[in-house]
């Protein structure tokens, strides 16, 4: 098993985040795990974009040139990065910035996740990172979700009012990709 | 032994404190900014001392005063960090001083970009400073390396009393994949050469200055043994799927390890296909690539992040005229193309052969 994730959006978005936890939760399953991110003079506004390879065997490149995983949290990133996308492969789309429609001919499972609007009902749109985390790890099922659920939570848990949130968040996240499959 | 999730920079500090690492001062630059920073808060909890120095010079100087009074000493930097470093680092050599020195390159020349590169090969393995001088250069290629080289690298720059060179590109300073940290070293006593007080005791001289033309020649003699010591000793190099290989590719660092990629895709198309990665890039593998048998290697492929190629010169010393060589590369912050890589071969395996030469 060999998944590549990429995780893009603009600056500000918690595009890097939301890689990272991926990659914790996966080290929490004695996972082999690398986390790149695409470091560059970015800034808020700007694109941001992380690599996150998941393998049960040990991780050669830590770049993927083709991607199993694409999750598009803005307009640039998913027109930018769709053409990387395998054939058969999975792209999570923030709906609320994101347009799909030029990827509906591809051979891509296209999962819309509304997380800008969601999390802005929830009370900030920060938390919209955490609504598409949760909905990727309960659709694409490379991870426990419990689990996952638990690292989270422990990571984002230094303070108590945003644990609630990023809780609340978790849990929308879960419930809309029930929703969606 | 502990297991942890940790970003490259970070976990290279780590390891130095655990290593034994108890002095360091730096200055920032990006893509290194981590390791002082994680040092700046860790190691005074160790009893450490972390200094942000007014410059690139003032930091390294300051290793050289700690180093002179028998503590491990270390710092770190970028490219451009590193050219102001490298007064520092030969007047290390010239007195003999332990200490570690992180490169973390990124795209030059110049001030070039933040983003990673491989373009300070020549830098960290030839003439890191003036007076030719070498210093024992690992080139680790994955986060685990990097913490298993940098632990142990306190330990050769007490042996030989020179420094050591941990030359890695940017992309593994920014990487997080799990490690394992391994455990404290407890620290030992200054050695005898050190400058720790008179106090009855006979003085020490330490010092970047000989008398004379005979000293002078004596010194560099005498440097000279330890570094072919260094080529007999202390060569370390990862040779993979090698044994039957008929391209072997040529990679270190994060090049090396998308090479690792490289390999694999090929050998599931029946393409055999090998890596030798060099762990330490001085001194120098060469014998890895002196006994690749001509009659069974069709070539040579130099991977990396440098343009113009700089590995391709101890490459092609090794290889020698009897193996074409050819390259694939970027630089600015390109990495390695996989896609390229295979192609290259592919096209290679059809007799279409491109030669490099050395510019």
């Amino acid at each position: 098993m060999l998944v590549s994730i990429m995780i893009a959006g603009f600056g500000g978005q918690g595009v890097m985040l939301l890689g990272r936890l991926i990659g914790e939760c996966a080290f929490e399953e004695n996972l082999h795990v690398s986390f790149l991110p695409a470091y560059g003079p970015e800034q808020r506004g700007g694109t941001a974009n992380c690599t996150v390879i998941v393998s049960d065997e040990e991780i050669a490149a830590p770049v993927a040139e083709e991607l199993d995983i694409l999750c598009a949290m803005n307009q640039p990133s998913f027109d930018k990065f769709i053409g990387k996308v395998k054939a058969g492969g999975t792209v999570y789309i923030n709906k609320t910035l994101v347009n799909a429609d030029k990827a509906r001919e591809r051979d891509v499972e296209i999962v819309e996740i509304d997380a800008d609007n969601l999390a802005y009902q929830l009370g900030t749109v920060k938390v919209a990172n955490i609504i598409m985390l949760a909905a990727f790890l309960a659709t694409a099922k490379i991870l426990n979700v419990d689990r996952a659920r638990e690292v989270v939570l422990k990571k984002l848990g230094k303070k108590q009012e945003l644990l609630e949130l990023n809780r609340q968040a978790f849990q929308c996240g879960l419930e809309q990709a029930e929703k969606t499959s | 032994m502990t297991r942890v999730f940790m970003k490259g920079c970070e976990a290279i500090a780590e390891a130095a404190i655990r290593g034994g690492c108890r002095f360091f001062a730096g200055y920032p630059i990006t893509p290194q900014n981590e390791i002082p920073e994680y040092m700046s808060r860790e190691l005074p909890r160790h009893g450490g001392v972390f200094v942000q120095g007014e410059s690139e010079i003032a930091s390294i100087y300051m290793v050289y005063g700690a180093a002179a009074a028998g503590n491990y000493a270390m710092t770190s930097s970028s490219s451009p960090g590193i050219s102001l470093k490298s007064e520092g680092l030969s007047y290390l050599a010239a007195a003999k001083l332990p200490a570690v020195v992180v490169s973390v390159m990124r795209a030059g020349p110049g001030l070039g970009t933040i983003l990673p590169a491989q373009n300070d090969y020549f830098q960290a393995t030839k003439a890191s400073g003036h007076g030719g001088f070498r210093t024992i250069t690992f080139a680790p290629s994955t986060l685990q390396e990097a913490v298993d080289l940098t632990y142990q690298a306190f330990e050769y720059a007490q042996r030989d009393r020179n420094p050591v060179i941990i030359a890695i590109d940017g992309f593994l300073g920014a990487i997080m994949e799990p490690v394992v940290l391994p455990p404290f070293k407890e620290l030992k006593e200054p050695p005898k050469w050190a400058v720790t007080g008179k106090k009855g005791k006979m003085y020490h001289i330490i010092t970047p200055a000989t008398a004379n033309e005979n000293s002078q020649q004596a010194f560099n003699l005498q440097m000279e043994k330890l570094y072919r010591r260094w080529a007999q000793e202390d060569v370390r190099v990862e040779e993979y799927r090698v044994e039957d290989a008929e391209f072997v590719f040529a990679a270190y660092g994060t090049s090396g390890r998308v090479c690792k990629s490289v390999v694999n895709a090929l050998r599931e198309q029946g393409v055999k296909a090998g890596l030798i990665r060099p762990i330490t890039i001085n001194p120098f593998p060469y014998r890895s690539f002196e006994k690749l048998d001509p009659d069974r290697v069709k070539a040579v492929i130099v991977a990396e992040m440098a343009i113009p190629p700089q590995l391709l010169y101890d490459v092609r010393v090794g290889v020698g005229r009897a193996i074409p060589i050819t390259i694939v590369r970027a630089s600015g912050g390109n990495i390695i193309s996989q896609k390229e890589a295979v192609e290259k071969v592919l096209s290679l395996q059809k007799g279409e052969m491109d030669y490099e030469e050395i510019i």
